[in-house]
């Protein structure tokens, strides 16, 4: 056994290769969805996973309506943002209208809105917001107010005061779109999916079956099984990657105003760092639930959660940012984000890209280990 | 009938409270995520990081700083520089905002009585940048008065008199608290997520282990079987609510405005909508594996078009109608309605009726699915 030749070891290596892409083209239900699942994720997140405040429903009480209170009426409708959908006469009714949820914003205007401003009186104006969701509510407010101060810049101009103007530039991001945002985190959502998931499930299947006993008996090293194992998925993740940056190109616009060769090699990197962490779980877990559990657990929650992908980290306790350090998705978001929306490059990304190698490193190390464990 | 299902049912409990894991995953489990999620998935914006480019160093630009300070929205970051190290930070995320104040601010301000300052802000995160300028913008106005009082009290004693008074209200939730919104979203997820992977796997775990069979040639109906199935479940997910609402109550303080009945009724309807939903799972899948991968997707669109982390308003119109028909969709509103808004049944009512509908649909679906496989 100890005379097998390197380059028989060689094409044993492609033959394990050959049949382990087989397995996974055999499987059709699992390939479709490995494929499919990528492409449906991105447009539900595109579509479904917004920030953005627009259609705001305001309601006006307009307890004595005259020329002015019609022209502030008319700004909130030509606003683009609000939907005016009751004038009410008068604020008894407001509760239970916020209480249905068919309102977002109410407008309180006191009589005499004219005669006050022609007698250059003050004008007396309440903003109520549902702000059960403090974001939102606090932004729809912010709106609001942004257009009652240009209808009282219009109607009573405050010449003579003192104007502090803000010239406001939006970098990386200037229309404020959420999807710029949530589309390149998904990708790591994704190459998590397809790296450690089906790794772990893919490994301990083999285990579960016994046939990985008799592959560890093969003139096969246990690297080459792991890497014959693990390979099939790299190039499916980095398809998956390819089809996710043309759909987010095509469908939602997203900038790519960084080296796609730089994001590309980094997906590598993530991919890799994914399939060693599949790895790991499938040696330290006993059945295929058990793996498939840990790795949703283990891996997805963490990634979906303490990366920055939906949640924003720095909003988060200490102790939960300090966890999210040893989460991979985290530093891979960062990459994925600087690449395409601020067109970063090697001299600001080294870092993640070296923390994110240390960890395969890590993982690889503890793989290696466990397989040697069981070989013994 | 009755008889035959009594006995089913006291099989079924003795069956869910013997196994220590399943205990485990149904009560410590979803508790401790619902701690660590309501801290973990937050928007909330905290203080964000400064840059300051004073580019004028007057009695003005102090103050003007000073009023970004005192404000408590923003920390200055110590380092200072040109604007190009500035854009660096930036784009490393080590600040969030820069404001540049430019060399003749306060000349501008005492001859043409206006200021000129430029807002940088990473606006990666949009919403996150929208929040941020909107408190700048905040400070700016309050520091214009300020200006104008002291500078030109003349004329400002006029022109305050012919000024809009706009007073703002936050309503139901007055202390900005996001916690208290997303406790109750969270909760009703984690329950979701526990009762439709418990149907989904406990009817699919009888078919591997071949079980199915040998009850499905006992004289029991399968109304009776799928009664005894669904009824522990149903329990089980209420009693893990009402943990939760203690939780929510007396750990992050969530406000119970309205009447405890009516989130029950809700609860009680929609529970049967999510558990149809994992009877329907536990049909088609084969195996265990697959009801587990066809769980995750399910409640993973679920959770996504729900408004529990973002608001339905925000996604596009057709994508709103879809979202229609998510139980999740019609609880979370319903829940957070009840505990912040107060809402009674009269308010809800068009979520109990959507709830209601669904509900009736995924269960006869589900039932209907199941006699297929079995005949």
């Amino acid at each position: 056994v100890t005379t097998v030749s390197r380059s028989s070891r060689r094409s044993a290596l492609l033959a394990f290769m050959r049949k382990e892409v087989q397995h996974i083209l055999r499987d059709r239900q699992t390939l479709t969805i490995l494929l499919l699942l990528p492409v449906a994720q991105l447009l539900l997140f595109g579509f479904a996973v917004r920030t953005d405040v627009r259609d705001v429903r305001i309601a006006i009480i307009d307890t004595a309506p005259d020329a002015a209170s019609m022209m502030l009426r008319n700004r909130f409708a030509g606003s683009g943002r609000f939907r005016v959908t009751h004038v009410l006469p008068s604020g008894a009714a407001l509760a239970p209208l916020f209480r249905r949820g068919a309102i977002d914003v109410a407008l309180q205007i006191a009589p005499g809105l004219g005669h006050r401003i022609s007698d250059g009186q003050p004008v007396r104006l309440e903003l109520v917001a549902d702000a059960m969701d403090p974001n939102t509510g606090t932004t729809m407010r912010r709106y609001a107010q942004a257009v009652v101060t240009a209808w009282q810049a219009e109607v009573a101009p405050t010449t003579g005061r003192i104007q502090l103007q803000s010239q406001v530039r939006m970098r990386f991001n200037p229309t404020l779109e959420s999807v710029n945002l949530f589309v390149p985190g998904l990708i790591a959502l994704i190459l998590t999916l397809v790296t450690t998931l089906m790794t772990a499930i893919s490994l301990s299947r083999e285990k579960e079956r016994g046939t990985f006993e008799v592959l560890l008996v093969s003139p096969l090293r246990p690297w080459q099984i792991v890497v014959g194992k693990v390979a099939p998925y790299l190039a499916l993740a980095f398809l998956n990657v390819l089809s996710v940056l043309l759909a987010a190109r095509l469908v939602f616009h997203v900038p790519m105003r960084g080296s796609v060769g730089l994001l590309l090699a980094a997906s590598v990197l993530f991919s890799t760092v994914g399939l060693a962490l599949g790895t790991v779980i499938a040696s330290v877990t006993s059945s295929q639930l058990a793996a498939m559990l840990a790795a949703l657990g283990g891996t997805m929650l963490p990634n979906l959660m303490l990366s920055g992908m939906i949640f924003p980290l720095a909003s988060m306790p200490m102790p939960l940012q300090i966890v999210s350090n040893i989460v991979p998705a985290r530093w891979f978001v960062e990459i994925c984000r600087s690449i395409m929306l601020k067109g970063s490059g090697l001299p600001i990304l080294w870092q993640e890209l070296a923390i994110l190698s240390a960890m395969l490193l890590v993982l690889m190390a503890i793989a290696i280990r466990r397989l040697q464990v069981r070989l013994d | 009938m009755l008889q035959s299902l009594r006995v089913l049912l006291r099989k079924e409990f003795l069956q869910i409270s013997r196994d220590a894991v399943i205990m485990r995953m149904l009560f410590v489990m979803p508790m401790i995520q619902l701690l660590v999620l309501a801290n973990a998935a937050t928007f909330e914006v905290k203080r964000s990081r400064l840059w300051i480019a004073d580019q004028d160093h007057s009695v003005s630009s102090r103050g003007l700083i000073d009023a970004f300070l005192v404000s408590g929205r923003f920390v200055v970051v110590p380092e200072t520089g040109g604007l190009a190290r500035a854009d660096l930070a930036l784009q490393a995320a080590d600040v969030d905002m820069i404001l540049v104040v430019p060399s003749d601010f306060e000349r501008d301000l005492v001859r043409t009585r206006r200021g000129n300052v430029q807002l940088v802000l990473n606006a990666e995160d949009g919403a996150q940048a929208g929040v941020t300028q909107g408190y700048a913008t905040m400070i700016l106005a309050n520091y214009a008065a300020t200006l104008s009082v002291r500078l030109m009290p003349a004329v400002t004693s006029v022109q305050s008199r012919a000024a809009a008074v706009v007073s703002t209200r936050d309503w139901f939730n007055p202390t900005l608290n996001y916690k208290h919104f997303t406790v109750p979203g969270i909760l009703v997820m984690l329950v979701t997520l526990v009762g439709t992977l418990m149907t989904a796997l406990n009817i699919v775990r009888e078919k591997e282990a071949g079980t199915l069979d040998q009850l499905n040639v006992t004289p029991i109906s399968r109304g009776v079987f799928i009664a005894a199935k669904l009824l522990p479940l149903w329990c089980i997910a209420l009693v893990e609510l009402s943990l939760g609402l203690v939780i929510a109550r007396f750990v992050f303080g969530v406000p119970m405005h309205g009447s405890l009945l009516v989130i029950y009724v809700g609860a009680g309807i929609y529970l049967a909508a999510a558990l149809g939903v994992g009877l329907w799972i536990s049909s088609v899948a084969e195996t265990q594996q697959q009801a587990l991968f066809v769980t995750f997707a399910v409640l993973m669109i679920y959770t996504l078009m729900s408004g529990l982390y973002t608001p339905v308003g925000g996604m596009p119109g057709w994508v709103q109608w879809i979202a229609q028909i998510n139980p999740l969709l019609h609880f979370i509103a319903l829940m957070r309605a009840v505990t912040l808004k107060g809402a009674g049944f009269a308010d809800v009512s068009r979520q109990l009726l959507a709830l209601t509908a669904i509900g009736a649909t995924t269960l006869t679906l589900a039932v209907l699915q199941y006699r297929k496989r079995a005949a």
